[in-house]
């Protein structure tokens, strides 16, 4: 795809001409969105007159670099439209129609269209190739019948990315098939799933003889995991790693916590406290460090071990830091100002460190389920770079209706 | 900071990895870890013959290599991967270090050439008994006698301090902390080998009554000179750490790769499985701890900052080593509890080495007051 010649100057003052003809700060962000599109600015790996300009994807950084000198405006795509820019529009151009591709990718790219994902289920977590809602063929049409979860954004969404079983017959990842939904279509019933820390970050999404007209069928009948095995990946490698500054992030808000908590403690509670906050802040940096080194491992064309380490050691290491973060502030930690009332996310949360770190309290349980289970995260390290060898499968060669599963 | 291992690097690494898989194999280790000396003076003149590997550190001036921190870790990293059971922590870090940082011009002409050719075994005699490893410590009395000093201390944890023909020691003057040369046939020296939990390094101690001395040091106050030498030979030692780290995770991988019980490998059950992956992670976060502190001490002349990676490096590998060769007994089950299989020999090792220059709760300490927590 990367093989329009563009030097990085002429590249930037594309750009500038685009902020010459629209200004973000003045326009809403459809417009401007819109324009970036057609100057194939949106996503300049695409192809022309699709959002792009067939370059390297590393060269979206030089449009967005120019695009946030020259206005106060910047849409991040990952508040924009997270699922709809990183997964959707590639797998939309990967395998939709000429049609889809015209008529989809901008209305992502803007965040007109929002997008979600519908892969797991109540009985498909970890397992998600395990799936059981039904895609079943009627005429020109698959009808569909089961329950999503954990579906970000789809209360807002329009299309959904739905892997549904077309066939029970085959062996698990060989009898599922890849659709795009139409979220407003009869029989989709979004609900939202109340979380442990008060709000509904995620959906339920329930399917009750919803039809999808067949060409919304991405890759063939039984593709369907090849299809999303794709997209998953990406959402790994985003959730992993741990950048950022020297102690910035959970460890800065931790270390500014014990500032002005410090004194309230005994002094043995003190030694304590502040050697397992000098542990917290040694495992940070080692994650800063460890994710360095996974990327100049990756430019020298040699990586090891050091870039599959960071999704687990993350998670393990937030919900350690946030623990003892509500330890730092003692009785404090009975209030939890927030309240449970159901609501969707909201600044509320994010308002000052002390709500914060309560509220991450809780969030930070789910860091190590979501994106993969540590377990599943060690199973993955044991295997693929340790080389040991896999657990005996009793789920692989055999039909997906005749593997147990529970109700 | 990139962690920009060269090509260079590269094989530097795997030429002493060479080296050592032929000269230090665990039938080497084994032999020589029950002797007194605790090394192969065979071994220690190839060392320095063929790899000058004495001379790593040594400036160019004083017949030495004239490399720095990053090159000297990759080094300790394959000894601590074969267990070498050589005096170079002691010779070619330590003593080195102490000289380039404290010593005088003239000891450092006198002392360094004969090290960097495999021709001397030296040590620095820091830590008085019942005292820690910070250099504010010591307390070995030095006092003036006529030109020459004369020094009154007990002298605990001196690496290979029984078998070294260079002593340099840590003493108090009236003006400071100085760097001091005892001649090994000196009267009123009484140097004794330690029994130690891990056989492989050995230590002594070293009774000085009023024993004399040669001042080696560059006049003034050492402190802070011999708190730099420290902090560069702790994080040497913390590359030792990473390399046997490395080597208990190949040995556990291995053994769980080919153990069968109830008809499975041992590794394909998750109990085991998840156990070896925590240890990869552990080894992975000791290897960046090791390295940056590495790259830090060739790139910064601030001692805050190389005292604080010291720190790091040290507190996290220690435990990491520890918690990996804890792992390894236990994965290898009645097995790693025997006296014929290795890995006891590296869980001494990752005990002893933690004990080494500071435990890891000391550096923490260290590192919380340099964060002002």
């Amino acid at each position: 795809m990367a093989n329009v010649e563009m030097s990085e100057e002429e590249l930037r003052e594309r750009t500038r001409k685009l902020l010459q003809e629209v200004n973000p700060d003045e326009v809403d962000q459809y417009t401007f969105r819109g324009k970036q599109w057609d100057h194939g600015l949106a996503m300049v790996h695409f192809p022309e007159g699709l959002g792009g300009l067939g370059l390297n994807p590393k060269m979206q950084a030089i449009v967005n670099d120019e695009l946030r000198q020259g206005a106060k405006t910047f849409y991040e795509d990952l508040n924009v439209n997270p699922i709809g820019i990183g997964m959707g529009a590639p797998v939309v151009l990967t395998y939709g129609t000429d049609e889809m591709k015209k008529t989809l990718i901008k209305r992502i790219f803007t965040g007109e269209d929002i997008w979600c994902q519908l892969f797991s289920e109540p009985g498909a977590g970890s397992d998600v190739a395990g799936l059981s809602s039904r895609a079943v063929r009627d005429g020109d049409d698959w009808v569909v019948n089961g329950q999503k979860v954990w579906t970000t954004l789809a209360h807002i969404s329009k299309w959904g990315m739905l892997v549904s079983r077309t066939n029970p017959d085959l062996p698990k990842h060989k009898g599922m098939s890849y659709f795009l939904l139409d979220m407003e279509a009869p029989g989709v019933d979004v609900r939202p799933l109340y979380q442990i820390t008060g709000e509904a970050e995620f959906n339920e999404v329930f399917l009750n003889d919803v039809r999808i007209p067949n060409e919304y069928m991405l890759g063939e009948e039984g593709d369907g995991w090849k299809v999303a095995i794709t997209t998953l990946m990406n959402e790994r490698t985003a959730l992993g790693g741990g950048s950022g500054r020297k102690g910035g992030g959970p460890i800065g808000i931790l270390q500014s916590l014990w500032k002005s908590n410090a004194d309230k403690h005994s002094k043995t509670a003190k030694a304590v406290l502040r050697d397992q906050i000098t542990q917290l802040y040694i495992k940070g940096e080692l994650l800063r460090l460890t994710s360095q080194r996974a990327r100049a491992a990756a430019k020298s064309g040699n990586p090891g071990p050091e870039g599959s380490v960071g999704k687990l050691a993350q998670a393990e290491l937030y919900k350690k830091i946030w623990e003892c973060g509500l330890e730092v502030l003692g009785p404090e930690a009975l209030v939890y100002e927030p309240g449970y009332e159901l609501r969707r996310p909201e600044a509320e949360e994010r308002r000052d460190s002390l709500t914060y770190a309560k509220y991450q309290f809780l969030r930070s349980r789910a860091n190590s389920i979501e994106g993969g289970t540590s377990e599943i995260m060690r199973n993955i390290l044991g295997e693929r770079v340790l080389g040991l060898p896999g657990e005996p499968r009793v789920d692989k060669d055999v039909a997906w209706k005749d593997v147990p599963r529970g109700g | 900071m990139d962690f920009a291992f060269t090509d260079e690097h590269e094989e530097l690494r795997q030429t002493v990895r060479r080296f050592l898989e032929g000269k230090s194999d665990e039938q080497a280790v084994r032999s020589l870890m029950a002797t007194d000396s605790g090394y192969s003076e065979e071994v220690w003149t190839q060392m320095a013959e063929q790899m000058a590997l004495q001379a790593m550190v040594v400036p160019e001036a004083h017949g030495g290599a004239g490399f720095g921190p990053v090159e000297l870790s990759i080094v300790t990293e394959e000894m601590g991967r074969s267990l070498l059971c050589a005096p170079y922590l002691s010779t070619a870090v330590f003593a080195v270090n102490a000289l380039v940082q404290a010593g005088s011009d003239e000891a450092q002409g006198e002392i360094l050439p004969a090290i960097a050719a495999g021709q001397s075994v030296a040590t620095v005699a820091l830590v008085d008994a019942g005292k820690g490893w910070e250099v504010e410590e010591v307390s070995t009395k030095a006092e003036a006698d006529g030109g020459a000093w004369r020094l009154t201390g007990n002298k605990s944890y001196v690496l290979d301090g029984h078998i070294a023909d260079v002593i340099l020691v840590a003493a108090r003057t009236d003006d400071g902390i100085g760097l001091f040369r005892v001649e090994p046939g000196a009267d009123n020296l009484k140097r004794e080998l330690t029994p130690t939990l891990d056989t492989t390094r050995k230590l002594a101690s070293i009774e000085l009554s009023g024993t004399q001395a040669t001042r080696v040091d560059k006049g003034g106050d050492q402190t802070a000179a011999l708190s730099r030498a420290v902090a560069l030979t702790t994080i040497a030692l913390a590359a030792e750490q990473v390399g046997g780290a490395q080597m208990c995770l190949e040995l556990s991988t291995e053994f769980a790769k080919t153990r069968m019980q109830f008809g499975r490998a041992i590794g394909s059950f998750q109990a085991i499985k998840h156990r070896c992956a925590d240890m990869l992670v552990e080894v992975e976060f000791a290897k960046s701890a090791a390295y940056y502190a590495a790259f830090r001490a060739s790139e910064s002349d601030d001692d805050n900052e190389i005292l604080a990676a010291a720190a790091i490096a040290k507190s996290y590998c220690s435990e990491a080593y520890f918690d990996i060769t804890n792992a390894t007994i236990q994965v290898h089950g009645g097995m790693g509890f025997t006296w014929e299989h290795p890995a006891h020999l590296y869980f001494k090792r990752a005990k002893s080495s933690a004990a080494l220059f500071g435990d890891p709760l000391e550096h923490r300490e260290r590192l919380a007051d340099h964060l002002g927590l």
